[in-house]
């Protein structure tokens, strides 16, 4: 990471809101806009664009500016990027900036030290920098709390004590290559590992909270026939998407709806009802329900009753508590339900609002947190990112001598330790005299 | 007025004075050695070695900058290896086993042959201090000697105290006088000093060693020195020979672990965690098949034997049986007991960059007095220290090593930021900037700083500057002379068919490419000098990681080039964190890099930082101007 990298950020607040936007300063500035919006705009005007991913995916519409370096915020090229301020939205905007080679996520303060380097900054904005500074701090503790029982921070501890583990392995054979209790091909084995390595981080990394936050977040509707399941995806989405009847087994495909909850997309999957049929038609429908509930992040459950039924897929969410109990229907009599059902009434409206809200809460917790979700996990993603094509150079090409894979290692740790803090040079001594007798 | 008697007096004539007065002499300053003995300046204390890794880039940077430890142990080594020599040159380390009376004569000669230094025996017992500053020496037969810098390296002698079982002997070193009164005055200046401990094996007589019976480890069929200036090694090599513990060894330590000093409790000094005694190897790692031990000649015409491996503290008798029952050494005589040696340290975070004390100016503390251990970690100190000394004395601006461009940079501060907690020794795996910190590049790295800095002899001067353009001109040919994937075809030599052309210089940079490839087809490269082709392959062989870190050591060394004055007040400063302040406060960093380097330092509380400093230098200045 250096200071002649081109940075981006989301310099608006929190998501959602009207307009949010994203700011960059770097040499890359007017690359970044051309592959992005195809146009870089005359300088300081605001120019109307269409944001496309690479790829040349649509993202949204909205406001380019272009500041020409030093007359900038940062005295580099910056441009701004004024879009949609809802988080599927940014979010999508700022990985496709992130999937830019050469440009990286700011690291918090960045852009203020830039523009202090450059002369930009005086001593009237030193004092925003300040509050700057202390909301930060206030932001880092609500992270870390957050972090702290979440587990991220565990897994990228944990990440990090392997790497240190296999880092400590390569410098003792680099440092102590003279010394007899030093096994000379402790290597293989460091490797090996370091591959394992590589395979978690990604499957860590194409573990889909970025997509959710792109492509939503799937709430599957299940139950037994007849529970209300139909009636409740219409009353939330307010028009008539399934055919809602009396006649048990009515719904035989999947049918779904985008819901927006406070700038979260959710979308909601009708099924159909579960149950033993004998007709072919109604159990292809069923078949498709049990899929959809697998692939869902999340399950309302609806009963008429408050029963639960013993199907395998409910019992794995349940495991996973990515499960809502829902009993539906609650105008129709007062009879007490157990506990962990949430009661519900389509007719009246009673409980609709204390399931949305649940509903966001999970969303969120699947995202990543509050609002500085968004950000803060395309940060993160790009650390781990950058580390694990660190640590795939560092495995590649056994021909490569022992002290430039060391150094892929290194910076690897790098990387992680922006998420985790710094393991020092003495801390990996330290691993390596616990673990051999080293010294003459 | 006051009168000097010299511009740097140097205290003690170890491995750090005899640089620190090098090195201060040569910056022009009138220089003073003051120690207890002349007869045992240069002496080696421990192990009759020098260099290693990480140590061995010590030794080849204190001679790029022309001081004298890499010479003399060119002129002492009796077997010399490149250690790593199968891995990259990054991690390549020279070592030699050195001859002890050899390399002392050696260091004698040179020191006495140093212009603008005076040689001093006696005990430097207090430091004359007026003003707030250090302004003389007084030895203890009461003579005060009158200067404007001071640099103590007075090694394991402040308080030294000698083990050996449960005896206890005030001592520097066996047979040596320790050094009492300079700890009262480090304490009275309100310095933290802490307690180390150190150890070496007992000494063997080589008569009584079966030799036949034991492995032996060669130098290398090709020798190389650490100097620069060295053409080639004349010394006979020698063997070392390699033996083992055995079981019967590690019983009798264990039955015995309670008479040892360092197991019952008599040393307070916390020992390296990474030269553990046979006491601590046999604790820790159990009986595993036996540890290694070298059985090093301690010179051509001495045979006493140095056993690697087996620092201890247990009682004479014990050390007698438990050498017994190692193979070869079963009728082994000791010459001298193996002994543990606990002494004060001064903690090395009250220095800055320069090995300045902070609180007293005109002090400069340099060798195992700042907590390190070793002869290359105390020589480089020296080097550093007298440098600044005399510049301090001759009011000329001070001198300040990066962790990008040296190892010395590198050790220094990691002892000003982090302190020791243990014995601090050089490793490779210190150095973040490693594949461009090596043993091969480091006159290429310091050498035109010495020339700068006027502290580079004549000879070398001139040797160098041939050198350097050799190479310039070499790269330029490299650079110049290209080929075509086509063209490469008919060498034999497989490329990207992309029509691209590639230098020389390119091709090099590649694993698999050798200068004898680059030879078939460019005949005319076999006229240049070998050295020059050889660190010119090494060179473009990193050349592609280099250009991957240049930015970020861009980053470091401007950061390193903006002090903290001292007296910065952090509290002062609204938006940073308590946690944050607090760190500050006690680190006290010197500059901007240091400050950066602070755990949960952040970009935005650094630009806060500078927007600070600037508004104080600017004040500054207008008070300045307002005087004016
Ligand atoms: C027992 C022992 C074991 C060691 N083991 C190891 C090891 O295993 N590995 C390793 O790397 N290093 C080891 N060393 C360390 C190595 O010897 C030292 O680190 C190195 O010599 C330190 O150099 P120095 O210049 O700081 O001090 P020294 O070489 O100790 O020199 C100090 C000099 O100062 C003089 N002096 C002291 N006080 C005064 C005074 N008041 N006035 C005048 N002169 C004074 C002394 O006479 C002496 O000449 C060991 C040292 C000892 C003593």
């Amino acid at each position: 990471m250096a200071s002649s990298d081109t940075i981006f950020a989301l310099s608006s607040g929190g998501l959602p809101a009207g307009v949010a936007v994203i700011r960059m300063s770097g040499a890359a500035t007017e690359h970044v806009l051309r592959l992005l919006c195809r146009v870089v705009p005359p300088e300081r005007l605001a120019r109307l664009v269409t944001v496309c991913a690479a790829d040349g995916e649509e993202l949204d519409r909205g406001l380019a500016l272009f500041f020409k370096g030093p007359r900038s915020f940062t005295g580099e090229d910056c441009a701004e990027l004024q879009v949609h301020g809802g988080r599927a939205i940014v979010a999508a905007i700022l990985e496709a900036l992130a999937a830019i080679p050469g440009l990286r996520p700011a690291e918090a303060g960045e852009f203020a030290r830039r523009a202090f380097e450059n002369g930009k900054m005086d001593l009237v904005e030193a004092e925003g920098l300040a509050e700057l500074l202390q909301a930060e701090t206030a932001n880092q503790r609500r992270l870390a709390k957050y972090l702290a029982d979440g587990y991220l921070s565990k897994r990228y501890d944990g990440w990090m004590a392997r790497l240190s583990q296999a880092r400590a392995l390569i410098e003792a054979e680099l440092d102590f290559a003279d010394e007899g209790d030093i096994p000379g091909s402790v290597s293989d084995q460091v490797w090996r590992d370091v591959r394992l390595l590589v395979s978690e981080m990604e499957a860590a990394l194409s573990d889909h909270s970025a997509e959710i936050i792109q492509e939503g977040f799937r709430v599957a509707i299940a139950g037994p026939p007849n529970a209300g399941k139909s009636s409740l995806l219409n009353y939330l989405a307010r028009r008539d998407v399934a055919i809602v009847t009396d006649i048990a087994g009515t719904t035989r495909d999947v049918l779904s709806v985008d819901l927006d909850l406070n700038g979260t997309k959710i979308v909601l999957y009708d099924t159909a009802g579960l149950r033993e049929t004998d007709d072919p038609v109604e159990r292809i429908g069923i078949e498709r329900a049990h899929a959809t509930i697998r692939a869902a992040d999340l399950v309302l459950y609806l009963s008429e009753t408050g029963e639960r039924a013993a199907q395998n897929e409910i019992e794995t969410a349940e495991a996973k508590s990515d499960i809502i109990f829902v009993r539906s229907k609650a105008e129709r009599d007062s009879a007490s339900t157990s506990d962990s059902f949430l009661s519900i009434s389509v007719l009246t409206g009673n409980g609709i609002d204390s399931l949305l809200k649940q509903i966001e809460a999970r969303a969120a917790r699947a995202m990543g947190g509050g609002d500085f979700a968004t950000p803060l996990l395309i940060r993160h993603r790009n650390h781990v990112v950058s580390a694990c094509a660190a640590l795939i150079e560092a495995i590649e090409g056994p021909g490569t001598p022992l002290e430039l894979r060391a150094e892929f290692l290194r910076s690897a740790a790098d990387e992680l330790a922006h998420l985790t803090g710094r393991v020092t040079p003495d801390a990996l001594l330290g691993l390596i005299f616990s673990q051999f007798c080293v010294g003459k | 007025m006051k009168t000097f008697d010299f511009d740097v007096i140097v205290i003690g004539g170890g491995h750090a004075g005899c640089e620190a007065a090098s090195a201060s002499a040569r910056a022009g300053a009138t220089t003073l050695l003051l120690t207890h003995k002349i007869s045992t300046i240069g002496m080696m204390s421990c192990n009759p070695a020098i260099g290693g890794l990480g140590k061995g880039h010590l030794v080849r940077e204190i001679d790029a900058l022309d001081g004298l430890m890499g010479r003399i142990a060119d002129q002492a080594g009796i077997q010399f290896r490149l250690l790593n020599r199968k891995k990259g040159p990054a991690v390549r380390g020279p070592r030699t086993q050195a001859d002890r009376a050899l390399y002392k004569t050696h260091m004698q000669t040179s020191i006495a042959g140093i212009q603008g230094l005076t040689l001093l025996e006696g005990d430097a017992f207090d430091l004359l201090v007026e003003n707030g500053e250090v302004n003389g020496v007084q030895t203890s037969d009461g003579r005060s000697i009158r200067c404007r810098s001071v640099v103590i390296t007075t090694g394991t002698f402040l308080r030294g105290l000698i083990h050996i079982g449960n005896e206890k002997t005030p001592a520097g070193r066996v047979g040596e006088e320790p050094s009492i009164g300079l700890s009262a005055r480090f304490e009275a200046l309100g310095l933290r000093l802490g307690r180390l401990k150190t150890g070496t094996p007992a000494r063997l007589d080589g008569k009584t060693i079966a030799w036949d019976s034991i492995g032996v480890q060669e130098a290398d069929p090709e020798l190389t020195p650490f100097s620069f200036m060295t053409e080639s090694i004349t010394n006979r090599q020698i063997a070392c020979g390699v033996t083992r513990t055995t079981e019967q060894t590690h019983r009798i330590i264990r039955e015995n672990i309670h008479r040892s000093a360092m197991y019952s409790g008599e040393i307070k000094g916390v020992g390296p965690r990474y030269c553990p005694s046979i006491e601590d190897k046999i604790v820790r790692f159990g009986d595993r098949d036996g540890h290694q031990i070298f059985l090093e000649p301690e010179g051509l015409n001495d045979d006493t034997v140095y056993p690697n491996g087996i620092s201890t503290s247990l009682p004479v008798d014990v050390q007698e049986a438990f050498i017994r029952s190692i193979p070869g050494l079963e009728a082994v005589v000791i010459r001298q007991p193996g002994y543990a040696i606990e002494y004060d340290f001064v903690d090395p975070t009250q220095l800055d960059h320069r090995l300045a004390v902070r609180a007293l100016p005109g002090l400069f503390l340099a060798g195992q007095i700042n907590g390190t251990t070793g002869y290359e970690e105390a020589g480089a100190q020296g080097l550093v220290a007298g440098l600044n000394a005399a510049r301090h004395a001759t009011g000329a601006e001070a001198v300040r090593f990066s962790r990008t461009d040296s190892y010395i940079g590198v050790m220094i501060d990691d002892l000003i930021s982090f302190g020791v907690t243990e014995p601090y020794r050089m490793f490779t795996s210190r150095a973040e900037y490693r594949l461009s910190l090596r043993a091969d590049n480091a006159d290429e790295r310091l050498t035109h700083l010495a020339i700068e800095l006027g502290i580079c002899g004549a000879a070398r001067r001139e040797k160098f500057e041939r050198y350097r353009s050799n190479v310039d001109t070499a790269r330029e040919l490299l650079k110049s002379l290209s080929i075509t994937p086509n063209e490469a075809e008919h060498f034999g030599l497989t490329l990207n068919k992309d029509g691209v052309r590639r230098s020389a210089y390119d091709l090099l940079s590649r694993p698999d490419f050798e200068l004898s490839d680059a030879q078939r087809i460019w005949p005319e490269l076999s006229r240049l000098d070998t050295a020059v082709q050889a660190a010119l392959k090494i060179e473009a062989g990193y050349s592609v990681y280099m250009d991957r870190q240049a930015a970020t050591i861009a980053d470091v060394r401007r950061d390193e080039a903006r002090a903290i004055p001292q007296n910065f007040s952090f509290e002062d400063i609204s938006g940073l964190s308590n946690e944050l302040i607090l760190k500050l406060d006690r680190i006290k960093p010197l500059n901007m890099a240091q400050a950066a380097a602070i755990e949960g330092m952040t970009p935005a509380a650094l630009a806060l930082l500078l927007v600070h400093l600037r508004k104080r230098a600017e004040s500054a200045s207008e008070l300045k101007a307002s005087i004016q």
